[in-house]
């Protein structure tokens, strides 16, 4: 790595962000416990939450990735006409707002879903979907796509040589594994299972909902609780840093557990595979690609089959919502590329951390905090299309900056000394190195964002502009009026909306490229 | 152009509003959608206040007390319009309601004396189900049979809190016996009410935690007469929703006005079809067609506002112990 002014000036916008992003989150945690007079005392019933939570959490993060890891080997080494759309349809659950995903998921393997009246046909008892195994399974749902993508694009990142050589010297698939793909996996692998193990964290609806009872308490249901009905703020706090410490620690876990970059420069050629094995082992791909293609398009086929008949109930309203929408993810996604790529180019591995910790961010706590901090000042509903730009925009980040940040780590050891020698840096590195090295990814990155700022609801109650609602405002005030079809339109429009913003980003960042 | 020429609309239509008084009402968000009383409310009133009504929606009702308590004196709202009985001592304890001053006859199914807070609409919580569905009698038959049923989190939704009070005002010491005999029927407890009502219209349960008028909705806006409310021979809890004026209030006339026009029939007529609630003065054309096919419970259980507040924290561990077995 370089020294002396050059890293430094590399470094500079990074941390600045880091540091914009570290006060984003605290400064509004620190206004709740000033309001409160102080931290307030966690409750008994609290640290069973916060066990219950670590264990669903802990167990998600596994199940997700243990079946990534198949499904985006199938997909690393097969070409088959369909399989970009394949992959980018494998994105849409995790963009699709909670409670949406949720009744998806019931219409599916509920009591009354299809699995158990395909069951029941064979006449085979019903099988609950609620208990812990319905909450992983909930969070599965969500994050497989995820885990999936992230690993698919650590196998895109070994040079097509590397599988040359292999080939050349009649490696067998299982050597090919154990030379090329295990390496990189161990690479992979800590960062994907802290990132999911973060999201569950903070998850509530999916663990209530699925979970079948007061033992799938979540954290961030405690902290709803003690903000709406006991007005707790000493203990929301409290909670929220639990929370907080939690993600630090499963962060910190998985950058210790990550070996180095060891891979090295190949010549970007097209990636031909020859360890593809007989039929036997295209059998098992196609079954594994399959599986989770089922899983994953069940819901959401649920979703559309049942929202066609709501979109002509809509009112005109939710036209707007949907515009105030696209015009938030839009804004939000640039700001979410621009901190990514300024965090992702520090290459430091408290930077990293800092840009994982949104994640652990309690979308509650900090909006009540940012609410706290305006009050004073200005009406808060005056700012709530800032407020939500800022926060899609902040919560997107982490996942943004899992996609890139490796790639242009990976871009950083390949060619960092040419660079270096050649004296780019600032713009004029980004410009030559990063992004035409990184561009698939940031167009992933990207659609992630923007999609993930379509659907997010997390702080806008707080906040709620009286002319101007957001999408998923706008399913749950349906929702909440019995407009059950409209509602269920409103959520195919968000679903559409969401997934064609997500395919716009992910497409253009692989237009016409290779890596 | 098109930009200087929205710019200058913008400005004047805000110069307009400027010289009219405002009167900012926090209230749910269902309550203010284009199906909801929001709407009529709005028009109705302007007609006579010569103000401009702005409705404020921040959530549910014990999320606007929450941000009422946040904002504090600084509050821009000058009435609350939504919350409901369990949260009553709360709101008063907070010392940031006025008196209301109104006194009319209220066609509650209880005596109504508080100072503070004015009820606008009621309803009794209840069991829906379809029509040929499971019918237990009580929580002691639905408890021993086997009726699926989702209900509502008391920790995150009023109607959740108004069973675990309902448990409580009809059983006392036994209610633990009570939720233990129905943890085996609760197919999942859901966030909100929409996720639970959601999970039923879907087939998920035999029943859900709703109210008693819940089957109205369905009769008189969709046709569809399958679903009934279930008589609890225990009696039903009451939900009594109601407004009250923020001492901070900087329009206190108008805000006394809006309350008079709460008792009218402009306001009221609007609640059984829109909000889908009993009115809390019925109007002159009496209740809507539907409403005489609904179960109108003899007993009506509620527990004064202060017991209430004080039964919570226990009622809520007792109710997690046995539903966590």
């Amino acid at each position: 790595m370089a020294a002396g002014p050059v890293a430094l000036s590399r470094g500079l916008p990074g941390r600045a962000a880091a540091w914009a992003v570290i006060a984003f989150l605290v400064l509004p945690l620190a206004a709740v416990l000033t309001a409160a007079g102080g931290s307030g005392r966690i409750a008994a019933a609290d640290w069973a939450a916060i066990r219950f939570t670590v264990v669903q959490a802990s167990l998600s993060a596994l199940f997700s990735t243990a079946l990534a890891i198949p499904v985006a080997r199938a997909l690393s080494r097969r070409r088959f006409p369909g399989r970009g759309i394949y992959i980018a349809l494998m994105g849409a659950p995790f963009i699709l707002p909670v409670i949406v995903a949720v009744l998806g998921l019931i219409a599916v393997l509920g009591r009354g879903g299809w699995v158990n009246g395909l069951l029941g046909q064979m006449g085979i008892p019903p099988v609950s979907v609620y208990g812990l195994h319905g909450v992983v399974l909930g969070n599965v749902f969500f994050n497989l796509p995820l885990a999936t993508r992230l690993i698919l694009q650590g196998w895109g990142r070994i040079p097509a040589e590397r599988f040359r050589l292999a080939a050349q010297l009649d490696a067998r698939p299982r050597d090919v594994f154990r030379l090329l793909e295990a390496p990189m996996l161990a690479r992979v692998v800590p960062g994907v299972l802290a990132v999911i193990f973060a999201i569950c964290l903070s998850s509530f609806a999916i663990a209530l909902t699925l979970g079948g009872g007061p033992k799938a308490t979540s954290v961030e249901l405690a902290i709803f609780q003690s903000f709406t009905f006991e007005f707790d703020l000493g203990r929301a706090a409290m909670l929220a840093i639990v929370q907080f410490l939690l993600v630090a620690a499963a962060g910190l876990a998985a950058l210790r557990l990550t070996p180095r970059a060891i891979s090295g420069a190949g010549f970007d050629r097209p990636v031909a595979r020859w360890d593809t094995g007989g039929a036997g082992m295209r059998l098992a791909d196609a079954g594994w690609m399959l599986v989770a293609a089922l899983f994953l398009l069940g819901p959401m086929a649920a979703i559309v089959s049942r929202g066609i008949g709501g979109l002509a109930r809509m009112p005109v309203a939710v036209w707007q919502a949907a515009a105030t929408s696209v015009v938030i993810a839009l804004l939000a996604t640039g700001l979410t590329l621009l901190l990514t790529l300024a965090l992702a180019s520090a290459r430091r591995n408290w930077v990293e951390v800092a840009g994982l910790a949104p994640l652990a961010a309690s979308p509650l706590v900090l909006g009540t905090g940012l609410f706290v901090l305006i009050n004073p000042w200005d009406r808060p509903g005056d700012w709530a299309f800032v407020v939500t730009l800022v926060v899609n925009a902040v919560m997107a980040l982490p996942y943004a900056l899992r996609v890139v940040g490796p790639a242009v780590s990976e871009a950083e050891a390949s060619y960092g000394r040419l660079a270096d020698s050649l004296g780019l840096t600032g713009l004029a590195r980004l410009r030559w190195l990063i992004l035409p090295r990184c561009r698939g990814t940031i167009g992933f990155a990207g659609g992630i964002a923007a999609a993930l700022s379509m659907g997010d609801l997390g702080v806008i109650a707080l906040f709620a502009d009286p002319e101007r609602a957001t999408l998923p405002l706008m399913v749950w005030r349906l929702m909440g009026a019995y407009q059950m079809e409209a509602a269920a339109g409103a959520a195919l429009l968000l679903l559409s909306l969401s997934f064609a913003l997500f395919a716009l980003f992910d497409f253009g960042g692989r237009w016409r490229a290779e890596t | 152009m098109r930009h200087l020429a929205l710019a200058t609309g913008f400005m004047f239509a805000t110069q307009a509003v400027a010289q009219t008084p405002v009167l900012t009402i926090y209230t749910y968000d269902s309550f203010n959608t284009e199906w909801g009383p929001g709407p009529v409310v709005e028009k109705a009133f302007e007609e006579t206040c010569g103000c401009d009504l702005q409705f404020v929606a921040a959530g549910d009702g014990a999320a606007l007390l929450s941000r009422l308590r946040l904002e504090g004196a600084r509050s821009e709202a000058d009435i609350v319009l939504g919350l409901d009985t369990s949260l009553i001592a709360k709101a008063a304890e907070s010392g940031l309601f006025a008196p209301h001053g109104v006194s009319v006859d209220m066609d509650l199914p209880v005596a109504w004396e508080d100072p503070l807070f004015l009820p606008f609409d009621w309803g009794w919580f209840a069991f829906v189900g379809n029509v040929d569905g499971p019918m237990p009698a009580n929580f002691e038959e639905l408890g021993a049979g086997n009726a699926s049923v989702v209900i509502q989190d008391p920790r995150s939704s009023t109607p959740g809190l108004g069973l675990l009070m309902w448990v409580k005002a009809a059983y006392g010491d036994r209610a633990p016996e009570i939720w233990q005999a129905l943890a085996d029927n609760i197919v999942t407890v859901t966030p909100g009410w929409s996720e639970a009502y959601g999970m039923f219209l879907e087939g998920e349960a035999d029943l859900v935690l709703s109210y008693t008028t819940s089957p109205a909705y369905h009769l008189i806006a969709e046709g569809d007469s399958s679903k009934q409310a279930l008589a609890f021979d225990e009696g039903h809890y009451l939900q009594v929703e109601v407004a009250g004026k923020l001492a901070s209030t900087d329009q206190p006339e108008l805000a006394d006005a809006f309350l008079q026009f709460m008792m009218t029939d402009a306001f009221q007529a609007a609640i059984p079809t829109t909000n889908w609630m009993y009115p809390a003065v019925t109007p002159a054309g009496g209740l809507p067609d539907g409403y005489d096919y609904m179960i109108r419970p003899k007993t009506s259980l509620l527990l004064p506002a202060d017991e209430a507040e004080a039964m919570r924290g226990p009622a809520l561990d007792e109710w997690r112990q046995a539903l966590s077995r």
